[in-house]
Formats: C-alpha cells, structure tokens, sequence
C-alpha cells in the first residue's frame, strides 16, 4: 500500500489558558513514506502539531491535507481508524487482554474474527514477542518495555499509511529504548508508513529521522535532514540544541544512526 | 427477639417485600443516574452544580419529604419509592462521575485515537473499568436504601417498617426489635454480596 503524504498549511492552535498560540502558523510537507521527527522542548507545541492530524486537537486556523484531503472535512472517527497513534503513556486498556489491545483497530474496521487472531500473532512477532505467551495476558502483567512494544503494535494492526508517534519510547530505559529504536526503524522501512514522530531527545531524533523539524514556542525553527541541520543550523536556537560544530557530537549521532541500521 | 423466632414466616415475609420495594427502586434509580453522572463527568464545569443539587436533597430530613410525597402521591408504596429513588441519586451519581472521571486518561486518549466513538468509548472503556466504583455505589446506595425503606411503614406502604410501627402503635417492643434486627441483618448481607461482586471487578 502506498504511504500517505501529510501537508500542514498554515496550521494555528490556540488554548484558552496560554497567552501565545500553541501552535502558530506551521506550515509544513511530509512525503509518502518519510520519518520525520517533531523536536523541541516541552511547551514548543510538537505534540500539539501531531494531535491535529488526526484531529485529536482541532485548529483555530489553517488545515491538514493528508494524501492532499482536507482532515477537517472528513469524520474524525473514521480518519483515526486508518491513521496509527501511539503516545508516551502508552494508554493499553486495562480491561482488555493484549490481543485484544492489539486488534482493536482491525476490529473496528469490522475485519473478522479469524483475520485479527491472525494478525494479531504477527503482529507481536513482529515486535519481538512470542504470542503464544503474551497473547492473552492483561497490560497489568507487563513490563515497560513490553506495554510500549504491544503499544507500537496497537498503532500499526491496521497496516495504516500514516503513523503517529507522541514520544512513544519516552518512559523506557536506554537499552530497551535502543531496541525499540531499531524495530521501528526496521518496521517503519518494510511497511513504509509515513511516520510523524515526537521527542525532546536530540539523540533520538539524529537517531530516526529522515528529516528533523526542530520546533519552538509554537513556530518552526528549521526543517532539514539530520546532518544538513548539524552543518547547517539556519538559528542560533538549532546551533545550540544540536550541538552544531562540535565534532564529537557529530560522530555521536552518527554512530547512533548506524547502531539502528546496523544488520 | 421473641417475635423473630415466633413469627419466622411474618418476619420473612415482609423481609422479601423489604427487599422487593429496594432493589425495585434501586434499579430504576440506577437507570436515573447513570446518565445524570455521565454528564457530570462530560462536563467538568457543571459537575458541582449538580452533584450539589443532589447532595442538598440527600440532606432533606427523610420524614419531612415522606409528608410531602404522601401530599402529592397519596399513602401506600408509592411516596416511599419515590423517597428512596430521589435519596439514592446523591450516591449513584456522584460514584458514576467518580469512576468515569477516574479512568485513566492515556486510555481514553489512546480509544480515541484509535479511532473509537465517544459512545464506543464510554461503553468499551470507561464504563467496564469504573466498575468497581459503579457498584461501590450501588452498594452504599443499597444500605442506605434498606434503613430508609423502613419508613414505608408509617406511610402504609410494605416491608419491615410495617413491623416496626406496628410495635410502635402496639406498645410491642419485641415487634420493633424484630423489624429492626432483621433490617439490619438483610443490610449486612446485601452489603457483604455485593462487597464481593465489587473484588471480582475490579481488573
């Protein structure tokens, strides 16, 4: 299935409670199939920016056009169904079982019976754990990293073109981060799912992305592929953020790509 | 306790009507405020408004809004209903708006995210897991319920009050303890059953 693109124009949110928009005229054009990671601090509206494709957050101004259709025009239960997401808190639903988290995309589509239970196996290989044992236990029986792994599968069961991701490894720690970090990558590559990303983890952002939009106070700093920003930081903001003429850094991030991509 | 043991099938009978009349008012008012606790929880800013109402009609003096309703509905069963139906909101709302509002947001978050109606949210999601609390509800509810029922007997409606305002007007204290010991042991048993149907839902 071909990946979707997602165009933002001139995308504005306010909140009632914040004196400056949340998010403040992005604009802004992924390509089918491209990994782009949203990066700033806290507060810079990255995760805000994610929530209005699938129209979690509605826009005060501006639209989103996923595969060049306007979201506010569709219905929003529908757009999410085709759309993964998946958030740093994870949100497995306790009173279901793993399969049933997984599969509860499929099943609202109204796939049968048989095709979940079978989706729902590879789908947990596909994430490095064995069915047979994690299919039918509750999320109150995992561990952190499991929950984000059954989480990331949650978001991609119903192969969908278009994947979004709220700081999905955020409360792991670095050696399961790391090994999530290569199944993404891997699992983003083979289902080639146009993958919006968000984290305040330079590292993590060098690490995954096609391209980095580095984010501040609701605007976009600058959006260029990992390596253009390093050499090339258009603010003084990104030259900082990402250690930009600093040659151990540079090396740094670079071995962090490979150890992804490595076989 | 001479009456108890003299009079089992009397005491048991009004026992099963006692228990008739609350769990018949508990069900519909169950079905009052379940949505009246729902759209509390949907509306934040509304929610003191109305668990407010509530809780200021749960502190009316019981008798005094007996006289009113046997005013309006006349005596028998149904001024007491009504009674125990109107008390019982105050409860069942307020543990509705609890364990609704209580479910975990990254939950509902991620339902909806997923793709899920509002309904399908509430009813797959936030409905199951308040469980416990829903039926927490229910069950103070209940025990409130059974003592306050009591006083369908000075209205000529049915159940163990019968017995105790019959010892009352008698001069029978043996009667008034009776009604009121079997009225606390039918409380304590409908407590302990549904204690236990709270354990086995909670997940």
């Amino acid at each position: 299935m071909n990946p979707a693109s997602i165009r933002f124009d001139n995308v504005t949110v306010r909140y009632p409670a914040m004196d400056r928009n949340a998010v403040d005229g992005v604009s802004l054009a992924i390509a089918g199939g491209e990994l782009v990671v949203l990066l700033g601090p806290s507060g810079c509206g990255k995760s805000t920016l994610l929530r209005t494709v699938n129209r979690l957050v509605p826009v005060d101004a501006g639209r989103i056009l996923v595969d060049e259709s306007d979201v506010g025009e569709l219905d929003p239960v529908e757009l999410r169904r085709r759309i993964g997401y998946a958030i740093q808190a994870v949100g497995l639903f306790a009173n279901m079982s793993v399969a049933q988290n997984v599969g509860v995309v499929p099943s609202l589509l109204g796939w049968k019976r048989r095709e979940i239970a079978a989706r729902v196996d590879e789908l947990l290989e596909l994430v490095g754990l064995d069915p047979a044992i994690y299919r039918d236990r509750r999320p109150s029986a995992l561990s952190g990293g499991e929950a984000q792994r059954i989480g990331v599968a949650r978001a991609i069961a119903a192969r969908p073109r278009a994947l979004l991701m709220d700081e999905p490894f955020g409360a792991v720690d670095v050696v399961v981060r790391t090994a999530l970090q290569r199944e993404l990558v891997r699992i983003v590559s083979e289902l080639r799912t146009t993958t919006l990303f968000v984290t305040h983890d330079v590292e993590e952002a060098f690490r995954l992305a096609d391209r980095i939009v580095v984010m501040r106070d609701g605007r976009v700093e600058q959006a260029a592929a990992p390596f253009e920003l390093f050499d090339d930081p258009a603010t003084e903001y990104v030259r900082r953020l990402v250690h930009a003429g600093d040659d151990v850094y540079r090396r740094y991030f670079a071995r962090g790509r490979e150890l992804l991509r490595a076989p | 306790m001479n009456y108890l043991i003299s009079h089992p099938l009397r005491v048991a009978a009004l026992a099963g009507a006692h228990l008739e009349l609350v769990a018949v008012a508990l069900a519909v008012a169950s079905i009052v405020a379940l949505p009246i606790g729902i759209l509390a929880a949907r509306h934040p800013r509304v929610a003191p408004w109305i668990l407010g109402t509530l809780g200021a009609i749960y502190t009316i003096p019981s008798l005094a809004l007996l006289a009113v309703l046997v005013e309006w509905l006349g005596l028998g069963f149904a001024p007491i209903f009504v009674a125990l139906v109107v008390y019982a909101q105050f409860m069942l709302a307020r543990n509705v708006f609890a364990g609704v509002t209580g479910v975990d947001r990254a939950q509902v978050d991620a339902a909806r995210g997923a793709g899920m109606s509002p309904a399908q949210v509430l009813w797959r999601i936030e409905l199951p897991q308040a469980m416990p609390v829903l039926i927490g509800g229910v069950r103070i509810a209940a025990v409130a319920m059974i003592a306050i029922a009591t006083l369908g007997g000075y209205v000529g409606g049915v159940g163990l009050g019968v017995l105790i305002f019959n010892g009352l007007t008698l001069h029978q204290p043996q009667m008034i303890v009776a009604g009121s010991v079997a009225a606390s042991l039918l409380a304590i048993a409908v407590d302990a059953g549904l204690r236990a149907a709270e354990r086995r839902a909670a997940v």
